[in-house]
């Protein structure tokens, strides 16, 4: 499996992450690299084998479904880039 | 002339803070000179003087109650991916430029309710992605120890490279790192201290930054095995605000040290015998091997055979996790947001975010994860990813199924290098860092790096124990048997 520099602009849309043309080759490679030594999987027998989906064998808790805490607004916008009459303001997204 | 009270151990502050000879606000203020004096080690970015001399008064009065945990008055330096509340946390990202927690993480909080005082925070890999401490934002760490006389810049290993820059110089008397791939172990082996990554699910990981949620963990890097028993059992614990988080009583570590290590199984893996491994690691780990055996211990042979295979598994997994945990980086709701050209909308928004505040291997791992899981390979890389994690963990259960008590290996395959040497090496040259490590967060075992020798330039080397899962306590008397054995004593020669 080779990445090339039109999988590469792809993969860097799908992360939103902007890449400019120039740098796209050498993001490939990059990519080629890394992805060459993944490919050492293959030799791996895993015929039967299930998915790890927990590292420890563990019922995860649950709780009771109640509001435990809440108005916070200031404190949730505390950080925000831009935050106007208690919401996160963005650029227009509905034409 | 007594030591210097920033070069105290944690135990020993503590015997001295309890019998009334030393005072909590003395101690921290040794500690505040001693950093204000180590700007060339860049081991601290935000620093706390002012919360810390608040934190070490109240120590003070704990003390005089009589009222006085083992961590009361002790100061601590806090890697930057913990969340403190008022205090910059920012992943040693630019992305989290200008972020101030409006919350404590729980491992803070609990350092904190233990009367721990912080002094600031260290510096990192960003968001705890490299072996070297250069991929942060602040800049890289400068290790302590240097070869010899040679004045070049050593790295102190990633990606808690602050904070053993920062223990190893004792410019604090301990610190908090995280593991997710050998990120508290390989530094510690880097500087000469001791590291422990505790099981999986010990430590809570609410409020720490995530990177990748099923690898990552919290733990003590301390000057002493002895200091990361009594710290680390101020960190663990229970919390209903990690759903991973284990609901099992936290034992008393410190009381497990004993020393005694007599009949214990110590396992040999033969597959961390790596082809190319320098000589001196190899001597390194016989010399250990003969420690635990003039210890009491009974040394076996086994085998891991799926060791091999645990990198390329870290690589495919933890960057598929970490381009989901950190898409929540989007410009919005903290941190940096791009300054958009006139008819931008909200996806050049991100993009242009995302670029700006993320670092090179950041973005690269990002990528890799969103590549594996994309529609068409996420079966030929992220399942089989995990279906050889299953295997690499069925290796170690097998092992310890056979009675096998700890394993030994070397921490790293190699010393400090320089920073800057890696710099035209592909990425996957510096991922073998971790080739010894990470096997244990795959498998979510205890692991613990002790520093055991120094190699031919004068730098500390250091070994590895892994242990069984939730049998810390074992794990770190295995660990103290070693260090005892080794007496390993070396500190880096001031020169910054």
């Amino acid at each position: 499996m080779s990445i090339d520099t039109d999988t590469a602009a792809r993969v860097a849309k799908l992360a939103r992450i902007k890449v400019e043309d120039d740098a796209l080759p050498a993001l490939a490679d990059e990519f080629n690299t890394i992805l060459g030594f993944i490919e050492q999987l293959n030799e791996v027998d895993v015929e039967g084998i299930e998915p790890m989906v927990s590292v420890t064998p563990m019922r995860l808790k649950r709780r009771v479904d109640e509001v435990t805490d809440g108005d916070q607004q200031d404190k949730v916008l505390s950080n925000a880039p831009d935050a106007r009459e208690g919401f996160f303001a963005v650029p227009k997204v509905v034409e | 002339m007594m030591t210097d009270l920033n070069a105290l151990t944690i135990s020993e502050a503590r015997d001295k803070l309890r019998a009334g000879e030393i005072a909590a606000a003395e101690l921290t203020q040794a500690c505040l000179d001693a950093i204000e004096g180590a700007g060339a080690l860049n081991a601290f970015v935000h620093n706390t003087p002012d919360l810390a001399r608040e934190q070490a008064r109240a120590a003070d009065a704990r003390l005089a109650k009589g009222d006085a945990p083992a961590m009361c008055g002790i100061p601590l330096g806090i890697k930057d991916l913990f969340c403190t509340r008022g205090v910059p946390s920012q992943a040693a990202s630019g992305i989290l430029d200008g972020f101030i927690p409006e919350y404590e993480s729980t491992v803070s909080q609990n350092l904190f309710d233990a009367g721990a005082v912080m002094l600031g925070k260290l510096n990192m890999d960003e968001f705890a992605m490299g072996s070297s401490n250069e991929t942060s934002v602040y800049g890289s760490v400068v290790n302590p120890w240097r070869r010899g006389n040679d004045d070049a810049a050593l790295t102190p290993g990633g990606s808690s490279g602050g904070s053993a820059s920062a223990v190893a110089a004792d410019l604090c008397l301990a610190a908090t790192g995280t593991d997710t791939g050998g990120s508290i172990r390989q530094p510690a082996a880097f500087t000469g201290i001791t590291g422990i990554k505790p099981t999986y699910g010990r430590c809570s990981r609410w409020g720490i930054v995530a990177f990748a949620s099923s690898l990552d963990q919290a733990g003590p890097m301390t000057k002493t095995v002895r200091d990361s028993a009594i710290m680390l059992e101020a960190m663990c614990g229970h919390d209903p605000k990690d759903s991973t988080s284990a609901d099992l009583a936290v034992p008393d570590f410190e009381a497990a040290l004993t020393g005694d290590i007599r009949g214990k199984r110590i396992g040999i893996p033969a597959e961390y015998r790596m082809d190319g491994m320098p000589a001196e690691i190899e001597a390194l780990w016989q010399d250990g091997i003969a420690m635990m055996k003039d210890a009491g211990a009974e040394i076996v042979d086994i085998s891991l055979p799926h060791t091999k295979y645990a990198l390329p598994a870290y690589y495919v997994i933890a960057p598929a996790e970490a381009s989901s945990n950190l898409a929540r980086y989007d410009g919005v709701r903290y941190g940096h947001r791009a300054k958009l050209a006139q008819g931008d909308g909200i996806t050049e928004m991100y993009e242009k975010t995302r670029a700006e505040g993320f670092g090179p291997e950041v973005q690269r791992r990002v990528m890799i994860g969103t590549y594996v899981l994309s529609a068409g390979f996420y079966d030929a890389y992220y399942n089989r990813a995990r279906k050889v994690r299953a295997l690499i963990k069925r290796d170690f259960e097998e092992v310890f199924a056979a009675g096998i008590d700890a394993i030994l290996t070397p921490a790293t395959p190699s010393a400090a290098f320089g920073l800057g040497e890696m710099a035209d090496a592909d990425p996957v040259q510096m991922y073998l860092n971790d080739v010894f490590t990470v096997t244990v967060n795959l498998a979510g075992l205890p692991g613990i790096a002790v520093p055991a020798g120094l190699d031919r330039q004068g730098l500390p080397l250091g070994l590895q124990l892994i242990g069984r899962p939730w049998e810390e306590g074992d794990l770190l008397n295995c660990a103290y048997a070693l260090e005892r054995s080794a007496g390993f004593v070396e500190k880096p020669v001031k020169w910054w």
